[in-house]
């Protein structure tokens, strides 16, 4: 360009030049002004998500805690229905819900610990597993629904249990196995490696290691995730419809190889199949009211658990 | 001698541990084997194709119809209308989680979240039936307020929670590089977000929408509550319905045991795992094939 200034035309050119590049910078202010406002716009809209989840959680609780409080006093706590389903109280629902969701818990805590262990401590990448866990995550993803045919044709029918707390139980378990496995791998991975290689250091036996070392650090993590399979196998219904519950029994369940009464199936019935479904919706809001505070004070406490774990290993 | 006692221990309890472990594939492999054992006896009285792609379900006629379609449709689209309302609401939750708020803001919606999933579908179910039935049915006008609508609002804050989590862990874990590149080039945190961390965390995502789909198809309460049960294939929105499983719920407790009914609902239900499995099973083979990408592979 050594000629340019010479050219005739130059400054019509460069005129040209500065013009474009002008004419671009006014173009990309433009746009840059216009994405800042829409990344505004864009990030409101995120919020906005947040809000409504947060809405949605916030209405059916206050729903439910508005309408049920009033149902719910020390008699609803502790009477058995009365009158056909239409007045009384709860208890026996209540007994029923504590005992699936514990009883299921006591089969599956063993297990998925044991199994976690395994997965976690012992096993070597391979095709077993790979199945093992292509096997939990789909059993995982097992509708509810499913797992209460599954009771109903093994536990009840072909084990003879017939519909009792125990098949339920064996039912629940089954369901809420894969959250015990993952919450208890979880809480294995967090256990530091070199607590592991102290230890075998000194000469223990990988079991010793485990027993002594690693179960101990990693139990507030399993404890954690047993409390949320508690919640989840209590607010469980569609898994004990054929295999644990029963509409009213007038006693309270003997033996293992009774039917019971829970709280989630009790809503259900009454919401669709009682006798008068308007007259006892301050039962149905009351049974509501005590399941939510049942399942959600557990998730609480799990929260709770593993918040403070959180401040601790930080 | 002790040493060896001790070696003994640590080889029978490994093999115990690994026992427990095989009995969860045993679990999975028993379910199976029960729903088919319990619903491929149907199929010698219906043939397969009339039993999928009948539309008539009239079981406690005489002779009976068992054909499933209408239950199918249902559930698709119950689970596809509850996907449109669930995706975008778990996708910019989780974006607003692992990309705009504060720590602070995080420590309270997480679990926050986390009370959503733990909702019992029978709350759920019910809220739906007192408060949105009413709702709908006055706003509308319709003959019903139980419908297909109000099962997927229902089912979709149900799914949520699944989206959300899963979606969050593959949006948080794309590295920092990444993110600090765009920004560095100009980019404003939105540009940074729709066309660096999204496209870098799809295969997580697309392995969070379809386990949330997963578990729409696969929820029973809600739809046996809110639904309508109506077994026809819907042709409107505001049509009542009954997917597979409030067909399954609904009827099992009236179905007389090995029936050609309590057959049918078994065999709805193998259709129903295969359903959720297939799903499953895709989730899995995103997850796997499509590893999220890592700086060094870029």
């Amino acid at each position: 360009m050594t000629h340019a200034p010479t050219h005739p035309n130059a400054n019509v050119f460069r005129g040209n030049t500065v013009q474009h590049a002008a004419s671009t910078l006014v173009q990309d202010q433009k746009f840059l002004q216009r994405r800042k406002p829409f990344q505004t716009f864009m990030f409101m809209l995120f919020r906005a998500s947040v809000v409504l989840n947060a809405l949605a959680l916030a209405v059916i609780c206050g729903f439910v805690l508005f309408y049920g409080l009033p149902a719910v006093n020390w008699e609803f706590l502790t009477a058995h229905p009365r009158d056909a389903m239409t007045a009384g109280g709860i208890f026996p629902c209540i007994l029923g819900t504590i005992a699936l969701s514990y009883g299921s818990m006591l089969i599956a805590l063993p297990w998925g610990v044991c199994t976690a262990i395994y997965l976690h401590e012992y096993a070597r990448p391979g095709p077993f597993v790979h199945a093992m866990r292509l096997a939990i995550n789909n059993l995982a993803g097992v509708p509810s629904v499913v797992f209460g045919l599954f009771g109903l044709a093994f536990f009840v029918t072909l084990m003879q249990m017939g519909v009792s707390l125990l098949a339920g139980m064996f039912t629940l378990a089954a369901l809420i196995l894969p959250l015990i496995i993952g919450a208890s791998e979880e809480a294995l991975r967090s256990v530091s490696q070199t607590y592991r290689e102290a230890s075998l250091a000194l000469g223990a036996t990988k079991w010793q290691t485990l027993a002594k070392v690693v179960l101990p650090a990693a139990t507030p993590g399993i404890l954690t995730g047993a409390i949320l399979g508690i919640g989840r196998a209590a607010g469980e219904t569609a898994a004990i419809m054929f295999t644990a519950a029963m509409f009213f029994s007038p006693k309270l369940p003997g033996s293992v190889f009774d039917s019971v009464m829970a709280l989630p199936y009790h809503i259900y019935v009454l919401a669709t199949a009682g006798i008068d479904i308007e007259k006892t919706r301050p039962l149905q809001y009351g049974t509501a009211l005590v399941l939510i505070v049942l399942v959600l004070g557990m998730n609480l406490l799990a929260i709770i658990i593993r918040a403070r774990l959180q401040r601790k290993l930080r | 001698m002790i040493t060896l006692s001790r070696r003994k221990k640590d080889t029978i309890i490994a093999g115990a541990f690994q026992t427990s472990a095989g009995l969860c594939i045993i679990v999975l492999f028993l379910i199976m084997i029960f729903l088919f054992v319990e619903g491929l006896p149907l199929l010698n009285v219906v043939p397969p194709l009339d039993f999928l792609f009948g539309t008539a379900w009239y079981p406690t006629d005489d002779p009976a119809d068992f054909g499933i379609l209408p239950m199918i449709a249902g559930s698709l689209a119950v689970t596809g209308l509850s996907s449109v309302i669930a995706i975008p609401l778990g996708l910019m939750t989780a974006v607003y989680l692992s990309e705009i708020a504060s720590p602070r803001m995080r420590s309270v919606v997480k679990p926050l979240v986390e009370m959503l999933q733990a909702l019992p579908s029978v709350v759920i179910g019910f809220f739906g039936m007192v408060v949105v039935a009413p709702f709908l049915q006055q706003t509308f006008g319709l003959a019903t307020g139980l419908n297909l609508t109000n099962a997927a609002i229902m089912l979709a804050f149900m799914a949520v929670p699944t989206i959300t989590s899963i979606s969050e862990d593959a949006i948080y874990s794309v590295p920092n590089e990444l993110r600090e590149a765009s920004l560095a080039l100009g980019a404003t945190r939105w540009q940074t977000i729709s066309r660096v961390v999204l496209p870098a965390s799809l295969p997580g995502i697309s392995t969070a929408v379809i386990l949330g789909m997963s578990r729409s198809i696969g929820e029973t309460m809600v739809v046996l509550m809110v639904a309508g049960g109506a077994a026809m294939i819907p042709g409107s929105l505001f049509d009542p319905v009954r997917p597979m499983p409030a067909s399954i719920a609904a009827e099992m407790a009236e179905a007389p045991f090995k029936s050609d009914h309590y057959h049918a609902l078994f065999a709805t239900g193998m259709v129903l795992f295969i359903f959720t499995l297939m799903f499953n099973i895709l989730a899995a083979w995103i997850a796997e094939k499509k590893k999220q990408v890592g700086v060094s592979t870029l």
